[in-house]
């Protein structure tokens, strides 16, 4: 981060303003995300570093970043902001638009953990865990993180190996099909 | 006094244990529970990370579903709660979001369904005056850590029911039960949360934090009110322990399982016995008014 970035004008502060309802442009860079961030140690960029970044339109900068997947929208940032601007909000607006534009990321966890919760909660019309599981490990190739764990949940009874099945599946599918075509639409 | 129970996926699975202990203690309580018929997930994080229209469309769905019950709806999970009161809030404050979720869901909807997380419910409608009648086995003794973690009380405009940094309501309940609520600086602090399945080494991070500043106020159990900081204190606080330095044995229970046991339930109708890290003994350390509560265990 010590090369100077140029300005690539606005369009990305734009974009993200748009989509996430809240005025990125306002920040003036005091911080209080930053500091009160319980993820920002583990961060590559800090949330006020993001949102500096998408001033300057500084597009793959923001959009590789660790940062945005690593955010646990914990909404501490969101609740201090002077400027009442929703970062959580702006985590997710990027998150879609680096899966929209097809970024290279850095770290598909988070974004196939999305997809394997949701492709579940649209067969089941709730979370099946075991069966998420699976998918997000077949996807990722982690096989074996917190194998060691299942045993115990086991037998305390944590996984279920069967689904519970909303009786609104058949509606839950029609919500995801409207919903796609409403994204395709922004 | 009825509720349209929200149970919220958790509650299926690692979380049956918050799923028993919420619905005995209502009972005894008094208090009727009607699941939402045809619940379905809330989303959660992946809706709102990934698809914007989703993300308000499925709490919506089960907002309509709870309108033919008539009664405000009570939501268990922090996560859930969260999801179904900021749906609410888009619906009524912005146009554009109402009529997407109404095109969705093809159904009307003004964002008008009450909705209440399990500690609002007892502290603020049954009110402590009523707990602290009911309370059969009080936990005089019990040093407690009231741990709220991130979506009880953020934002504020949207969950509104306690002070977004330093919330009380928690604390005032254990009180209520005869437990010595601590003073600590982590009450609002996130666990990680859903990081727990993706970067479980900053959960790892963040669970010692929490259980070593717990510890070191003096508590000796931590209370939570969500199905995910429970399992990233209890089940991960070994990884925790292995990662980042010796802990002494710290049990997280949900505030169900605390109010279950001052009002004299058995600890197989709280679910106990799902913790990773027994609370057996330290309640059986307590004083002889409440040693017997591990009774039913045994």
């Amino acid at each position: 981060m010590s090369d100077t970035i140029p300005w690539n004008g606005t369009a990305l502060a734009e974009e993200v303003e748009r989509r996430s309802g809240t005025p990125v442009s306002a920040c003036f860079q005091c911080h209080k995300c930053s500091t009160g961030c319980p993820i920002g140690a583990d961060m590559d960029l800090l949330p006020s570093q993001i949102l500096r970044l998408v001033h300057l339109g500084a597009e793959a900068e923001v959009l590789q970043s660790q940062a945005i997947w690593l955010c646990a929208s914990c909404e501490a940032c969101t609740t201090r902001c002077p400027m009442e601007i929703d970062l959580a909000a702006v985590m997710d607006a990027l998150r879609m638009l680096a899966i929209e534009r097809k970024v290279a990321v850095p770290d598909g966890h988070g974004k196939q953990f999305n997809h394997s919760f949701l492709s579940s909660v649209r067969h089941h019309g709730r979370v099946f865990e075991v069966g998420m599981l699976a998918a997000y490990k077949l996807r990722t190739g982690d096989l074996f993180s917190d194998v060691d764990k299942v045993p115990q949940m086991l037998a305390k009874g944590k996984l279920s190996l069967l689904p519970h099945r909303s009786s609104s599946v058949k509606q839950v599918r029609e919500l995801f099909r409207r919903a796609q075509e409403e994204e395709g639409k922004s | 006094m009825k509720y349209a129970f929200f149970p919220g996926c958790s509650l299926e699975s690692t979380a049956w244990d918050f799923n028993r202990s919420t619905r005995a203690v209502f009972a005894a309580l008094g208090i009727e529970l009607e699941d939402i018929p045809g619940w379905v997930c809330c989303g959660s994080t992946p809706a709102h990370a990934s698809n914007a229209s989703l993300s308000i469309a499925l709490p919506v769905f089960n907002l309509q579903r709870a309108q033919e019950l008539r009664s405000p709806v009570l939501a268990a999970c922090a996560s859930c709660y969260a999801r179904l009161r900021t749906a609410n809030y888009q619906v009524r404050n912005d146009p554009k979001q109402r009529q997407l979720a109404e095109r969705i869901t093809a159904e009307p909807y003004d964002g008008n369904v009450i909705v209440y997380h399990v500690l609002d419910a007892l502290v603020n409608h049954l009110g402590l005056d009523a707990i602290r009648a009911a309370v059969r086995r009080p936990l005089t003794g019990l040093r407690v850590a009231c741990y709220y973690g991130c979506l009880l009380t953020r934002p504020p405009e949207v969950v509104a029911f306690d002070d977004a940094e330093h919330p009380m309501a928690m604390d005032h309940l254990l009180a209520a039960l005869g437990a010595e609520p601590v003073d600590w600086p982590y009450k609002t602090e996130c666990c990680g949360a859903s990081l727990s399945m993706t970067k479980s080494r900053v959960v790892s991070r963040l669970s010692h934090r929490l259980v070593d500043m717990a510890r070191q106020a003096g508590a000796q159990c931590i209370a939570v009110a969500c199905p995910l900081c429970q399992v990233n204190l209890d089940l991960r606080q070994a990884d925790a322990r292995k990662a980042h330095g010796e802990l002494p044995e710290t049990p997280a229970l949900y505030i169900t399982q605390l109010l279950g046991l001052a009002l004299g339930l058995r600890s197989k109708e709280l679910g106990l016995d799902a913790l990773s890290v027994s609370a057996e003994a330290l309640f059986a350390s307590l004083s002889t008014s409440t040693a017997a509560v591990t009774g039913g265990n045994r």
